[in-house]
């Protein structure tokens, strides 16, 4: 592992290398992305995206938590998560990479 | 959300692109991303979340079937964190 890591500039790098916007527009696209991504799931909706993974809104219940450095019991509202579920073809592709 | 619509959209947004290159632009990061993880590099995209990748160590699994033991060797598995921004826009914290 070379653990190094990877950030939008990198993600726009690879637009701009790819496709040959300019390096501003290549950032902007790659923002527009993620701002359309997570607006569907603000929306409720479910990401889908295809040979990579779903993202998926999950709504937890409320329940009583404890705080664990003073054992006080405080109630944990009702929320709302996101889970990540990969790809068959994402999880071969990191546990062969990794292997 | 499906990945063509999202391409839709892109393109809506930006009328002097061609579709094709939409396509491209959008499989491009998504490539990125998958290929960082490959290489077990993190991408840490603010706002929206973190990707890595987690080792699972090896175990002694069954086959839930038949009860069997069967070795299951160490893997590495992609993991999403998802980032504070997002986490409290999906709880109504516009901000």
């Amino acid at each position: 592992m070379t653990n190094n890591t990877l950030t939008r500039m990198d993600l726009s790098e690879a637009v701009f290398r790819e496709v040959g916007l300019s390096r501003n527009e290549s950032a902007q696209l790659v923002e527009s992305v993620l701002q359309h991504m997570s607006d569907a799931l603000v929306a409720g909706e479910t990401v889908k995206i295809s040979s990579f993974g779903t993202f998926s809104v999950r709504e937890k219940a409320s329940r009583m938590g404890r705080n664990p450095k003073t054992g006080e019991e405080v109630p944990i509202s009702p929320r709302r998560v996101l889970s990540f579920r990969p790809s068959h073809l994402m999880k071969d592709r990191v546990a062969d990479g990794n292997a | 959300m499906i990945r063509s619509e999202l391409i839709a959209k892109i393109s809506e947004e930006n009328p002097h692109l061609f579709q094709r290159d939409v396509e491209k632009i959008v499989n491009t990061i998504f490539e990125e991303i998958v290929s960082a993880l490959a290489r077990g590099d993190r991408v840490e995209l603010r706002g929206f979340g973190a990707f890595s990748v987690k080792r699972r160590d090896a175990r002694t699994g069954r086959n839930p079937r038949t009860g069997e033991a069967v070795d299951v060797d160490e893997k590495h598995v992609p993991f999403f964190k998802t980032g504070k921004l997002l986490r409290d826009r999906l709880n109504g914290e516009e901000s």
